[in-house]
């Protein structure tokens, strides 16, 4: 019984073919939309997430205050209040895990004939604490390299690869400023963060080192800012308030003046970076709902409209011993096969579409296969439901009505 | 005493609509035996294709009672009606009513998917049909591909298919010159010669002359119920 239907099913809709492309538009464009747009959006999602693991977790970064030079304000982290010392006193706090001051500065680094202008910073080991940071070859500098003021240094993934290429710079000594420092460590990579800056274009030395040699005067020589990790989420709030009292305490600002510092809490910016990404995220699913929609209002007129064309059939049919049930399975194999034949034609363009993007823009996609299987299943059963019902009130019919319309 | 087919008594049929009821068949009373060969004859609006239309089960009455081959259709559900006009019934159509997507063989062995056989033993029977209305070389042409008279051939061989009792033609010939009409009519004789009971709706007396008995409607009520004596002979 089923098979003779199937074929059945199989010649209507290729007896049509302009009926049969169009019905199947219907689910192609729904199913590839949400395929394509969700595909699209956790791709972001997670390149944000990976973004902001890259960072570290429970992190404060302490900057310097603004300047203020004869009533003329300069931005943030340019005054040269904070000190080494700072960050040491903070490391003492409950609840800190590290704090790690940040001298930055440029320079040109040179091996042998090669050489590169990368960021150089000077810090504490606990930079590479806070932001749980590895060294992929090599070690990273500790805090007797620190104490003796050493002249080493550890280097990005992407200075590694401009200055030794294929080699491996562990033990090689490179010159900064004229003065030879040997990289004993070459970090993983961390890619990029979150504003869009290569994080692995940076060499570290310990801030002994950098003040004594790469410092040209005491300004350059200044900490702009300081990393600080706490010991979980729970804490910081706490944390933060005992950074600023610590800091006002030691720079001896006057009740009620202004802090010379700032202290960003990092996880909320964190936070609400993945909250953009997730409403993101969000727009683009209401988007391909809103396509899955009207994907599925036009498989519902065209089922009806095929249904309604076909009335007279099921009036022969039922006129020459069909049952109800035999033209409802007749219809429900036609709209199986249509929508499963469109479902699949939407997945398959639904991805290409994404893989394109990703090819074309460097996006990053991500395929999940509940997005799949919901986009597929919702137009397959919007389908086979509405011509379902179709085919069942024109089933309810006697067959002379049937056999009358036209 | 041969096996009554048809037992139709003070059958009445209503339509409603936004006018008000419009009556169309009142208390209609017909008997027949196997083995019949009837024409319905009237003018048009008299009624005729409606009583046909609930001969083939095709429409319910609204008043009186209709037996079938022994069963009162009033009692059968949507689903047992559908298998009378599947296996004891075979309908012919004035406009043939042939799917047009589907070749001749397919379109006379459909009534057998409904009956469940398997698709060897349908091409089978609906090849000797095909065969016995004389179109077997035609059997995997589509409907819009052959002539009227021998759609109307196809829709017969369709109606015999299944092996019914009783063959229900509403205006056979009503579509066809009459050429191709005679045979149609010789078609039918065959089948009535075969043993199986026919009933033509028709509006020709030429047609009604190959057959048996005579039935007259007028204004919904049967007004004359005769044997044939001047049938054509051979028909």
């Amino acid at each position: 019984m089923l098979r003779p239907m199937l074929g059945e099913a199989w010649k209507a809709i290729s007896a049509n073919r302009l009926r049969t492309f169009l019905t199947m538009l219907g689910m192609v464009i729904g199913v590839g939309a949400v395929v394509l747009m969700l595909a699209i959006g956790q791709g972001a999602q997670a390149a944000i997430k990976t973004q902001i693991d890259s960072m570290g977790s429970h992190l404060f970064i302490v900057l310097a205050g603004s300047q203020n030079s004869g009533g003329v304000r300069f931005g943030g982290g340019n005054a040269t209040t904070l000190t080494v010392d700072d960050a040491n006193a903070i490391r003492q706090l409950p609840g800190i895990t590290a704090s790690a001051p940040v001298i930055p500065g440029s320079q040109q680094v040179i091996y042998e004939a090669n050489n590169w202008n990368s960021q150089i910073a000077g810090t504490h080991p606990d930079y590479f604490v806070a932001r749980d940071w590895q060294a992929a070859q090599g070690a990273l500098f500790d805090e007797s390299d620190l104490q003796s003021g050493r002249r080493v240094a550890v280097i990005g993934r992407t200075v590694a690869q401009n200055l030794f290429g294929e080699n491996d710079p562990v033990g090689k000594t490179v010159r900064i400023r004229q003065s030879p420092f040997t990289i004993i460590g070459v970090l993983v990579s961390k890619g990029q963060s979150l504003d869009g800056r290569d994080q692995d274009d940076s060499v570290f030395v310990p801030y002994t080192t950098f003040q004594r040699t790469l410092a040209s005067s005491r300004f350059r020589g200044a900490v702009r800012i300081m990393l600080v990790q706490a010991e979980s989420d729970a804490v910081m709030p706490e944390a933060e308030h005992a950074i600023t009292e610590l800091l006002r305490d030691r720079h001896r600002i006057a009740a009620g003046a202004e802090d010379d510092f700032f202290v960003n809490n990092l996880t909320a910016l964190a936070n609400s970076a993945a909250e953009m990404a997730k409403t993101m995220a969000l727009l683009l699913g209401a988007i391909a709902s809103v396509s899955l929609l009207v994907g599925g209002i036009g498989i519902m007129n065209i089922m009806l409209v095929s249904v309604t064309e076909r009335t007279r059939e099921i009036g022969i049919r039922m006129a020459i011993g069909a049952r109800q049930r035999d033209i409802l399975l007749q219809f429900m194999l036609e709209a199986l096969t249509l929508s499963l034949t469109g479902g699949l034609i939407g997945v398959v363009l639904g991805m290409g579409g994404a893989k394109l993007i990703q090819v074309l823009w460097h996006a990053p996609v991500i395929f999940t296969v509940s997005a799949v299987v919901v986009a597929f299943a919702v137009s397959a059963v919007t389908g086979v439901f509405f011509f379902f019902f179709f085919a069942w009130k024109a089933s309810r019919l006697d067959p002379i009505e049937a056999l009358r319309y036209q | 005493m041969a096996r009554q087919v048809i037992d139709v008594a003070a059958l009445d049929k209503t339509y409603h609509t936004e006018a008000g009821p419009v009556p169309v068949l009142h208390q209609v009373n017909f008997q027949m035996d196997e083995g019949e060969f009837v024409a319905i004859m009237g003018p048009s609006g008299s009624g005729k294709s409606t009583f046909m239309n609930i001969l083939g089960c095709l429409d319910r009455p609204t008043g009186g009672r209709y037996t079938l081959d022994g069963k009162n259709t009033a009692d059968l559900d949507r689903d047992a009606l559908a298998q009378l006009r599947n296996q004891v019934l075979g309908f012919v159509f004035q406009g043939f009513n042939l799917l047009p997507r589907a070749t001749l063989l397919e379109n006379v062995g459909l009534p057998l998917v409904y009956a469940g056989l398997s698709a060897a033993e349908r091409n089978q029977r609906a090849l000797e049909q095909l065969d016995n209305v004389g179109l077997a070389r035609f059997a995997s042409s589509l409907p819009s591909q052959i002539s009227g008279g021998q759609q109307q051939r196809v829709a017969i061989a369709r109606a015999l298919v299944n092996q019914p009792r009783l063959i229900l033609a509403d205006e056979p010939t009503g579509n066809l010159d009459s050429k191709t009409s005679d045979e149609v009519m010789a078609l039918f004789c065959r089948l009535n010669d075969a043993g199986i009971s026919v009933v033509i709706v028709t509006h020709e007396p030429d047609v009604a002359r190959h057959t048996k008995r005579r039935v007259l409607f007028r204004d919904g009520e049967m007004v004359e119920d005769t044997l044939v004596t001047d049938r054509s002979w051979p028909c």
